[in-house]
């Protein structure tokens, strides 16, 4: 089966996110002096062959592990779904 | 003419490999071999240089992809073995990505490309890599990156400087926000040493700025010893 994995990947709370600060403040500039927390992080969409979603959930997880997320200073969330069907 | 044998890695996007031979072949006159990163040899070498650049495109992350190229697991065995390893700037991030170096190094604070020189305290002078230079010796050497703010969690912080792994730390100022005002760290052993500064572009005598010569010269020093 295809399956369709969206990967969210963010700095770590404890990094300092030197974009998402930029971006705050660019956006108190504008009057938008309700925002918080900007975190500015990265979306890896990836087409994947697995038996079943949760073995491609699993895989995925390794691939985050191994090579697209740096697990010292970031952190990541899949989400995974059939193709087509 | 010295006999110690340096290897250069050249990586797709590496841009300062012939910087560094320029020192260490024409220089320094000592045996010195571009290792393309598909390689896998790198018998008879005694320091490994992981240059600056953009390996890769510095795509996904610096050093994330390159950490895999093939000549990566012989430098694995290379360190296993004893063997001496120099990462600058790209290749300093290589280095941790690789996990040959604890920590990461992530976007300056301020967002900016830094090109410019900082001055530098040299923390440890027992090392084979900065014997030649005077104790608590304040340099400038010349920087280039923008992603060049070392982090790593409080333990392995901790860890670093219980163990003496800092080994240059920025001086007065850090330009990019870098954890502990870390310039530089070694491993363990002391072996393996990285570094955003650019040491090779600071020895040639016909450019301004000579800081870089010392550790080049302690290199030849301390495996002549």
């Amino acid at each position: 089966m295809q399956f369709q994995a969206q990967i969210q990947i963010h700095l770590r709370p404890s990094v300092l996110d030197p974009a998402g600060v930029a971006v705050q403040s660019s956006l108190h500039q504008l009057g938008h002096t309700q925002v918080q927390q900007v975190r500015i992080g990265k979306h890896i969409q990836l087409q994947l062959e697995a038996p079943d979603a949760e073995t491609a959930q699993k895989r995925v997880g390794e691939l985050c592990d191994q090579l697209l997320a740096n697990p010292v200073i970031e952190t990541y969330a899949i989400r995974v779904e059939p193709v087509g069907s | 003419m010295s006999s110690v044998k340096f290897g250069i890695v050249v990586f797709p996007g590496s841009n300062c490999d012939r910087d560094v031979a320029w020192v260490t072949r024409g220089l320094l006159g000592c045996p010195t071999r571009l290792i393309w990163y598909a390689e896998r040899d790198l018998s008879g070498l005694d320091v490994v240089v992981l240059p600056g650049g953009f390996s890769y495109g510095d795509y996904l992350r610096c050093g994330a992809i390159a950490r895999f190229a093939p000549v990566m697991g012989s430098l694995q065995e290379h360190v296993a073995r004893g063997g001496y390893v120099l990462g600058i700037c790209n290749g300093f991030q290589i280095l941790t990505e690789a996990g040959l170096l604890p920590g990461a190094l992530v976007r300056n604070a301020n967002l900016h490309f830094i090109c410019d020189r900082v001055g530098l305290r040299i923390e440890r002078q027992d090392l084979l890599w900065t014997g030649a230079y005077p104790a608590g010796a304040t340099i400038t050497l010349p920087i280039a990156h923008g992603e060049g703010r070392y982090t790593c969690d409080p333990d392995t912080l901790k860890q670093l400087q219980d163990q003496g792994q800092i080994v240059f730390r920025y001086d007065p100022v850090s330009p990019n926000g870098s954890l502990d005002q870390i310039a530089g760290l070694c491993s363990p052993s002391g072996r393996v040493l990285g570094l955003m500064p650019h040491p090779e572009r600071a020895a040639d005598p016909d450019l301004p700025g000579q800081d870089g010569i010392p550790l080049w010269q302690s290199i030849l020093q301390g495996l002549a010893a």
